[in-house]
């Protein structure tokens, strides 16, 4: 299957710049159009899966062509078992999201649909890029489209939020690319695996840690650098939320599995504890924020921040587990547990915010105050609402469990306290969650409006329907991810704590 | 060898020179002598004598080495040769792009045409400059041609306010320019510039520092580095637009091979001294360029704050001090140009009569009345903030490039930050564009067809490019070693 990852990334945007060209007057076709396009890339990474080799680390499906021969850059692309989860849960995620803004859409719905598209690929492009020069190019094309999604179809407060989102981001990533040049002009290659293999001292690697770690810490995103995540959330359309909850966020946590761990490993052996408390913060103190809470969306984005942290905790309890053993046996489970709960965290969080989506497309409101009773009115929504909410407090059996388990059982080998904090959310998990679904599905009909609902339609059933199998087939059956990641985690691991000094 | 100097086999590399005289003679005459038909005749006689003229020289004009011409006053070598093509192509898109403007504001008259043609012949005597001289007078042709242009609608108060400003801190400029000139011809007795960099090398006495100082703030000036920015803001505003697209784009092309043929070339002896004293200049002009554009409300003055901004990377491929600055450099340079094209380009379509549309405000929900003048306008900003997949993320990533290979750290993380400084400013136009309701009592944009795909075109090479920007950074790194 030669081109397979080309196909990923070229078809969407061609779609999508086909939409464009129809224009809302067509808007019938274009609507189809980027449906087809997008089952499409789906369909495309059947094969993409059930050809992937899960017994080597090496990269696969791989592509080179010259691109720049002046930076010595290539279009090259290739996956391995940390890259391919992540393209599946992309394509998987743009197919409710075309779906869910069916007719929801009014204004320029064309654009819409064909922004979507663009963002699918360019986001496929940034897992599968094997040159750090194409990853940086695809990973900053991406805010073109999500800062005019939030822009064009968000609140009230859009252009704030967009705003906010756009430059955190921008911050973030200008410094990772003065490291990669840095690098390049010390190794004479982009080639993501030449940088890993690029002997630097620790002070080099120091700096490098830092500038990786404020791209990657704002998109993940990591406290403090968070408090663009709840107004992008809040402001943004529902399919905004989604691809930025399931997708963009990913984004960071594979930023430091395959750039901060494999290119600094010193460094990010000396600065672990750092990013280990910077994560339980997250873990602890915005699960405390996001209690308090009134508007369930951002009740939603605060959740997404602390269920990330539990990434970069993962990714990051491997040297002191390291330290505490003596030996790598383990060490590769909080990585595991990382890239699980990656994958799961975009599916529960891109569902519950289309379960948000479908309550506001009735009601205009996303306030947990205007809500109550909703289960009277709406009781097939309210049994996906509470099934989702379960598995985002980590529920057995849905996915949510298995990447926290994992990361908690990791992080105990590491230190009893990390397992400890970081054990809090389940408490925490459980209170805000429930009391949002308690407040908002549960008790008698607050309001003539809630008395009025419909229940879901056709289409919203199809989608939450699909969404609710991933999210319990993982959770009862995570072999199959785990398998292929398996020796990509491996090799990870042996990267990480090996020493370029 | 005197004997044979005019001969046309000596000549042929100048024929981008001569024929654009030439052509300049006959659109003045014909201009004078067609009386009413002029409005008519003159913009279409001048592109089609600029694409005469561009054929001529790639059909006789094209060197393959370095040649010297009239006893080492000229040089053609492949970099001139190639900047005096785009700066055809580049003065023929102003031309297209300003002929409705000028006419709905009845100040369609032949001069223009003739001054952007013999502001044209300074750049490419500056271009081709292989002695203090020749510089001098490339730059007094250029500058005396657009002093002419701000001034020449007659009836606007703020073109000439802008016109007599620029005259006055221009000549003060061109004097130090001469002023330095003199003070190396006279430590050095020579003024040609192969044989100063040959005579200047080794340590420097105090008068070669001091003629270099002139030197530098002449170029800074004319470039419009901080702190000899003043007249830029003040002329690109109160310009007619269609003098500010010619004042932003080609002219520039002029001034990097000012700066290059100067510092690069003549002064390269004392490399180590200029860059020093251009490291401030570039810190300035990047902190004050990208932070004044924020509070701007006009987009004319915006653009001329973001110029500036942009100034400040170029010179930082001078404070590299190497071929590769110098080719990133070019690069930005050109890439810049593009960008700015398209983006005064927008501001000329977007107007009508009466309606300058050079207010920021004038731009809400410009999506609405004109899909493709919006579309363009974005994608021009979101290059010249540097986010890729457009061309002006390469011209950015080329200069933090340079800066590291010469070990310039703080330099790159000022230019890293002030890039996301400049964003700001940027997206606001996108924001206006894109976000906000358009205002009811808006006019509808009506520009023609031909310069709606001129601008189409001009926007989606700043996507090809920036897709697929291997050819020009080869071109770019070739003119330069």
């Amino acid at each position: 299957m030669h081109g397979l990852l080309s196909i990923l990334i070229w078809l969407p945007i061609a779609a999508g710049a086909l939409i464009l060209v129809l224009g809302d007057r067509n808007i019938a076709i274009a609507r189809w159009l980027a449906l087809v396009a997008s089952l499409a890339a789906l369909g495309f990474s059947v094969p993409l899966w059930s050809h992937f080799d899960a017994t080597t680390s090496a990269l696969q499906f791989l592509e080179k062509l010259p691109w720049i021969p002046r930076f010595n850059a290539y279009y090259a692309l290739g996956i391995d078992g940390i890259a391919l989860p992540l393209i599946v849960l992309t394509t998987f995620m743009t197919v409710p999201v075309v779906i869910a803004a069916w007719t929801v859409i009014e204004k320029r719905p064309a654009q819409y649909f064909a922004a979507f598209l663009i963002m699918e690929g360019l986001m496929i492009g940034v897992f599968s890029a094997t040159d750090a020069l194409l990853f940086y190019f695809f990973w900053e094309a991406m805010l073109i489209p999500m800062f005019l999604i939030i822009g064009i179809w968000g609140g009230p407060r859009r252009v704030y939020a967009t705003l906010k989102f756009f430059l955190y981001t921008f911050l973030g990533s200008v410094f990772m690319l003065t490291a990669l040049i840095y690098m390049y002009v010390k190794g004479g290659s982009y080639s993501i695996a030449d940088l890993q293999a690029l002997p630097l001292s620790l002070v080099e690697q120091r700096w490098i840690f830092c500038a990786f770690l404020l791209a990657f810490a704002v998109k993940v995103p990591m406290w403090p650098v968070h408090t663009w995540l709840p107004d992008a959330h809040v402001e943004a359309p529902t399919g905004g939320s989604v691809i930025l909850a399931a997708v963009m966020l990913k984004m960071g946590g594979y930023g430091f599995l395959r750039f901060s761990l494999p290119i600094t490993p010193d460094a990010s052996r000396e600065l672990d504890v750092l990013v280990i408390s910077l994560s339980l913060i997250a873990v602890v103190y915005i699960g405390f924020v996001a209690l308090v809470q009134q508007d369930m969306k951002k009740l939603i984005a605060y959740s997404s921040i602390a269920h990330m942290g539990f990434v970069t905790l993962g990714a990051f309890v491997v040297y002191q587990i390291v330290r505490n053993t003596g030996g790598v046996v383990g060490a590769g489970m909080g990585l595991d547990g990382a890239m699980v709960q990656m994958v799961s965290h975009g599916l529960i969080s891109g569902a519950l915010f289309l379960c948000v989506g479908v309550l506001y497309d009735r009601m205009h409101s996303r306030q947990i105050a205007d809500y109550g009773g909703v289960v009277n009115t709406m009781p097939v929504f309210a049994a996906f609402m509470v099934l989702f909410a379960l598995a985002n407090t980590g529920l057995p059996g849905t996915s949510g469990f298995v990447g926290e388990f994992l990361v908690i059982i990791a992080s105990f080998r590491a230190s009893f306290w990390y397992s400890f904090l970081a054990a809090v959310t389940l408490v925490l998990g459980a209170a805000y969650t429930l009391w949002l679904v308690k407040r908002v599905v549960y008790g008698p009909v607050t309001s003539p409006r809630v008395a009025a609902l419909k229940d879901l339609n056709g289409r919203e059933f199809l989608v939450l329907g699909a969404l609710a199998l991933a999210v319990i087939g993982v959770g009862v059956w995570p072999a199959p991810l785990l398998k292929v990641m398996q020796p990509t985690i491996h090799h990870l691991v042996s990267q990480a704590i090996a020493t370029k000094l | 060898m005197p004997e044979n100097l005019f001969t046309w086999s000596t000549l042929a590399p100048a024929t981008a020179e001569i024929s654009l005289a030439v052509a300049i003679c006959v659109v003045l005459l014909v201009d004078v002598f067609a009386g009413v038909r002029s409005r008519v005749i003159t913009p279409t006689l001048t592109l089609l004598a600029v694409a005469v003229c561009a054929a001529l020289t790639v059909q006789y004009g094209r060197v393959g080495e370095h040649t010297v011409l009239l006893h080492g006053m000229y040089v053609v070598d492949e970099l001139a040769y190639v900047l005096k093509l785009v700066g055809f192509l580049v003065v023929a898109v102003v031309l297209l792009y300003s002929r409705a403007y000028l006419e709905e504001r009845g100040i369609m008259r032949g001069e223009y045409y003739v001054l952007a043609l013999t502001a044209l012949l300074g750049i490419f005597v500056l271009v081709s400059a292989s002695n203090l001289l020749t510089v001098y007078l490339g730059v007094e042709l250029l500058a005396l041609s657009v002093y002419a242009l701000v001034a020449f609608d007659r009836d606007s108060g703020v073109a000439a306010e802008s016109a007599m400003k620029y005259f006055v801190l221009g000549a003060i400029a061109s004097g130090a320019l001469l002023y330095g000139m003199s003070l190396l011809y006279g430590l050095t007795g020579t003024l040609e510039l192969s044989e100063l960099a040959v005579r200047l090398s080794g340590p420097m006495s105090l008068g070669v520092i001091l003629g270099l100082v002139f030197i530098v703030v002449a170029v800074a000036f004319k470039l419009g580095a901080v702190p000899f920015h003043m007249w830029l803001p003040d002329v690109y505003e109160g310009a007619p637009t269609s003098v500010t697209l010619f004042i932003g784009t080609v002219p520039k092309l002029a001034y990097f091979a000012l700066a290059l043929r100067l510092l690069a070339q003549g002064l390269a002896g004392t490399t180590l001294e200029w860059t020093q004293m251009l490291i401030p200049l570039a810190v300035l002009t990047l902190v004050v360029g990208n932070v004044v554009a924020i509070v701007q409300t006009n987009l004319k003055r915006m653009l001329a704050y973001s110029t500036i901004a942009n100034v400040g990377f170029i010179v930082l491929g001078f404070v590299a001090g190497t071929p590769d600055g110098y080719a990133a450099a070019l690069y930005y340079t050109l890439v810049y140009v593009l960008a700015a094209l398209g983006s005064f380009g927008v501001i000329l379509l977007a107007s009508r009569k009466g309606f300058e549309a050079d207010r920021l405000d004038d731009y809400k929900g410009l999506y609405r009345r004109d899909p493709l003048l919006a579309l363009a306008m974005m994608l021009l900003m979101f290059s010249t903030a540097g986010v890729p997949p457009l061309v002006g993320f390469w011209a950015k990533l080329r200069i933090f490039q340079a800066l590291w290979e010469t070990h310039h750290l703080w330099l790159v993380i000022i230019a890293a930050a002030m890039s996301v400084v400049g964003a700001f400013y940027y997206l606001r136009v996108i924001k206006l564009m894109y976000f906000d309701d358009p205002p009811t009592e808006l006019p509808a944009t009506a520009a023609a067809t031909g310069v709606r795909v001129t601008l189409a075109v001009n926007a989606a090479a700043v996507l090809l490019l920036g897709v697929l920007p291997a050819p020009l950074l080869n071109l770019c790194t070739r003119l330069l070693h």
